[in-house]
């Protein structure tokens, strides 16, 4: 855990899965490179999409239920002390108990000291990302104590022993061979003859699962909300798996960010509108559970609260960052970024990923953490995570705020006057060009790789690299030019207005940066399943001029084979037989929906006259120079 | 107080020392329904099937003999002590009813291995919400706990037509913390695999709604005859 001095009281930073493996650019281009990532991923993100706009299109309220639940949770940062004071007497009062946990490390061990008191050493899971964030499995590893994931998609990226890549659907980068292939080899007493079938598979999950949920007595869960004024805990799932690890044993443990809470039972009637149309497209996810401490006869007799700090504390001191706290990890913001849909959600390293990440995570770390202090950079601007949000976060501002925090950062100022060494990445070219990067709508140009961006970087310094992250990023974009046209008018307006130093403390101007960059967020997502089939049809290009090659060589070869009196071209059809490419995933993924989604589902809609949403870019070339 | 208690809260109280203001949040969304409540009835209908749960319209003279037809021939089905066993078929030597107490620890309750086993489960429900298709379960005693709606594979749910209404905030004013809730809509659903929705992880994979018209006075607007009525 890092102390930081921000002129202000200390603030603690958080620990855990919240830092980035590596700064945002290596990942990118790594992740950039697994082709079968982006395809999946961008087939999630457009059906997630296109799901999300119709549900939330049937309500005329919408923008009331934004308003209230932005302003449910402003209240909730401004009143925190007393609602966590009054959460914990109210789920006290009814029997649970409450505990408070500074770090990630303290998180764990007051989980690991209640397991063991216990004696169990297998504990089951429901998804929950601040177990995530304290990296709660592999504690508990450690420790003799093993922890089962209970969702499909964490069983299959817990079993596949990797990360998850998207909040929703975390095993989105995996496709049903793979996962049939992963549970052949890790699901114990599973049948041989399992096919690849989805509803086979979940089958396979329900019956391996049934019996750890009939004989575990400890549970470990999260919690989507916290209401303070009765002490109840909720949980938002589709698959049932909840509803068992909160019902069955007689243990629960829930761990529960310190901003989870809600002030009123009645504020869940905003929430449980909000977050179901925002996440997963529905009107309901089919399962919420709620309770309140104990109930006798029903359900679990011991009941434990972890609340969490982490770096929360750290996210609040700062004014504009704080309203990220206000987060209910909906992922729509994700769904609607074109820069998720080009990098994946591994590239974010942290448990947070996607455009709430970008701001999450350094707040929570710090921006001085050398990861996590590229993900602000990590973004085009665009303005379309704030307008999916269903809370309202203004993840652009923040961004801009948190670039203008690590600029200063690295140039020793905000530090406690704490001088640190010269940055490595970001030279002081970057801080030349903070002036014109404060402004929103620049900086969004300059990220697009155009002229704006020498303009910011003074006359000396060419920009056909951005500095430092951003260069690694732009490099890896394929970053369409704006029409001239808007550039030159944004530039004469700036020119008109003079100065561009934007007081400390003033917001950036969201509205008319949208406004600017109206479209650029549909432009990119177009543009990337274009690129996506252009790649396939080079893909598919090179695997035919291969053939063909290795036809010449092979007809080369019975030619001579013919002279030596060999056995004619008949042989040479059957050696060219290579076997047939495997098929990009995506490509069965759409198949399979308009085969198998039931009538009314968005997934068969593929919209007349757009760009065909099914990424092809599964090109075997590359993926064989990965290796 | 605990050390890390008080430590974080002296924590969260630094971080707010900018004194944030905190507005009464404006409650500006829709609260009550103005849909008269065939057509209230007609959109429960409707979401309901589209989150694929099979719905039957039924009156007090018609809902024994549909269950008796969901049940099958032969059936093993649990029920909680509080339901109102005139909506049932008369056992036989191959329909039996099971009553659960209630109380898990108590006499007269199905462990879980017994849940597993038995065929379906009927119950009643507190309220349902037409906008979202979603049925809420409080426990009460012709719910039964948790347990029981959730581990056999069948679930028959009746939805009184006097206990719909039409939007969230009136279904959550007719339902309590002081118990559990479980809020159900259609039966469980998974996307994990390649985003293709597979009907049925680990809760009930079948659920039959039974919307019955019981004759009592419907709310239609806002809450009329609920349990604990608008606030
Ligand atoms: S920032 Fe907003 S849109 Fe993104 S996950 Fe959080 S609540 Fe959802």
């Amino acid at each position: 855990m890092s102390v930081t001095q921000l002129g202000m009281p200390k603030v603690f930073h958080g620990s855990g899965n919240i830092v980035a493996d590596e700064p945002f650019p290596d990942f990118a281009r790594r992740e950039l490179k697994n082709e079968q990532l982006r395809a999946n991923l961008g087939f999630a993100t457009h059906t997630i999409r296109s799901k999300r706009a119709s549900v939330v299109g049937e309500l005329p309220d919408w923008q009331e239920l934004r308003t209230a639940g932005s302003e449910i949770k402003q209240r909730v940062m401004a009143r925190l002390p007393e609602l966590l004071e009054q959460f914990e007497e109210n789920v006290t009062a009814r029997g649970g108990q409450v505990h408070w946990a500074r770090d990630a490390e303290e998180a764990n061990r007051i989980a690991l000291d209640l397991i063991r008191a216990e004696g169990a050493e297998e504990i089951i899971k429901i998804k929950s990302m601040a177990t995530q964030e304290t990296g709660l499995n592999e504690y508990l590893a450690e420790h003799g104590v093993g922890a089962v994931e209970t969702d499909l998609a964490e069983e299959i990226v817990q079993m596949g022993e990797d990360k998850p890549s998207h909040i929703l659907v975390p095993a989105i980068h995996r496709n049903r061979t793979e996962i049939r292939d992963i549970f052949l080899k890790r699901m114990p007493g599973v049948d041989p003859g399992l096919t690849d079938n989805p509803p086979e598979l979940a089958d396979a999950s329900r019956r391996h699962l049934r019996e750890k949920f009939f004989r575990t007595g400890v549970a470990v869960s999260g919690a989507n909300f916290g209401v303070a004024d009765t002490g109840t805990l909720a949980v938002v799932e589709s698959e049932g798996n909840g509803r068992m690890c909160l019902t069955l044993p007689d243990t629960l443990i829930t761990f529960m960010g310190i901003e989870k809470l809600v002030p009123t039972f009645e504020d869940l009637e905003v929430f449980f509108q909000l977050l179901p149309r925002s996440s997963t497209g529905e009107r309901m996810n089919p399962y919420t559970s709620l309770w309140s401490g104990r109930t006798e006869g029903d359900g679990p007799q011991n009941l434990h609260v972890i609340l969490l700090d982490n770096g929360r504390t750290a996210a609040l001191a700062d004014e504009v960052g704080r309203q990220a706290l206000h987060c209910i990890r909906c992922s729509a913001c994700m769904n609607v970024c074109p820069v998720y849909e080009r990098a994946g959600g591994h590239a974010y390293g942290s448990t947070y990923p996607g455009p709430i990440g970008a701001i999450l995570s350094p707040l929570l770390t710090g921006v001085e953490d050398r990861s996590n202090n590229s993900l602000p950079y990590a973004s085009s601007l665009c303005g379309a995570c704030y307008e999916a949000c269903p809370v309202k976060i203004n993840i652009p501002d923040v961004l801009v705020h948190l670039r203008g925090k690590d600029v200063d950062a690295r140039h020793g100022k905000g530090e406690g006057g704490r001088k640190r060494r010269m940055p490595d990445q970001m030279d002081a070219m970057m801080a030349g060009a903070k002036a014109a990067f404060s402004n929103a709508s620049l900086l969004s140009l300059a990220e697009r790789g155009l002229p704006a961006g020498k303009l910011a970087a003074g006359r000396k310094h060419r920009i056909s690299k951005l500095p430092g992250v951003v260069s690694g990023w732009t490099q890896y974009r394929d970053v369409p030019e704006p029409p001239a046209q808007s550039f030159r008018h944004w530039w004469k307006k700036n020119r008109q207005n003079g100065t561009r130093q934007r007081p400390a403390g003033e917001r950036a101007d969201v509205e008319a940066m949208i406004e600017a960059n109206a479209g650029l967020a549909d432009e990119l997502h177009e543009r990337f399943a274009a690129e996506a089939e252009e790649q396939q049809r080079a893909a598919d290009r090179a695997a035919l001029e291969a053939k063909v090659e290795e036809k010449e060589e092979v007809q080369a070869g019975v030619s001579r084979e013919l002279d030596a009196g060999g056995d004619g071209p008949r042989d040479t059809e059957a050696g060219s037989t290579e076997p047939e490419r495997p098929k990009p995933a995506a490509e069965k993924i759409a198949r399979a929906a308009s085969e198998e989604a039931g009538p009314g589902s968005d997934l068969s809609d593929k919209g007349p006259g757009r760009a065909d949403p099914e990424p092809k870019g599964n090109a075997p070339m590359e993926s064989e120079e990965e290796r | 107080m605990t050390e890390a208690k008080a430590e974080i809260l002296r924590r969260v109280r630094a971080a707010l020392a900018d004194g944030p203001s905190a507005p009464e949040p404006a409650r500006e969304y829709r609260r009550s329904s103005d849909k008269p409540l065939d057509a209230v009835l007609e959109m429960l209908v409707d979401r309901l099937e589209d989150y694929k749960a099979a719905v039957h319209r039924e009156d007090l003279g018609s809902v024994a003999g549909r269950i008796e037809q969901l049940l099958g021939r032969s059936s093993r089905y649990v029920i909680p002590n509080g339901l109102d066993q005139s909506w049932l078929p008369r056992d036989s030597a191959a329909r039996v009813r099971m009553v659960d107490s209630g109380h898990a620890r108590k006499a007269g309750s199905l462990t879980v291995r017994e849940l597993d086993a038995v065929d379906a489960v009927v119950t009643a429900s507190s309220v349902s919400c037409a906008e979202t298709g979603t049925i809420f379960l409080n426990a009460r005693p012709d719910e039964g706990r948790r347990a029981i709606t959730l581990v056999p594979d069948h679930h028959i749910c009746v939805v009184p037509v006097s206990t719909v209404v039409e939007l969230v905030p009136e279904a959550m004013r007719r339902v309590g913390p002081e118990r559990p809730i479980t809020m159900i809509s259609g039966p469980s659903a998974t996307s994990d695999i390649e985003l293709q929705r597979v009907e049925g992880v680990h809760g009930p994979r079948r659920l039959d709604v039974i919307i019955l018209d019981d004759g009592d006075e419907a709310p239609g607007g806002d809450g009329a005859g609920g349990a604990s009525g608008d606030r």
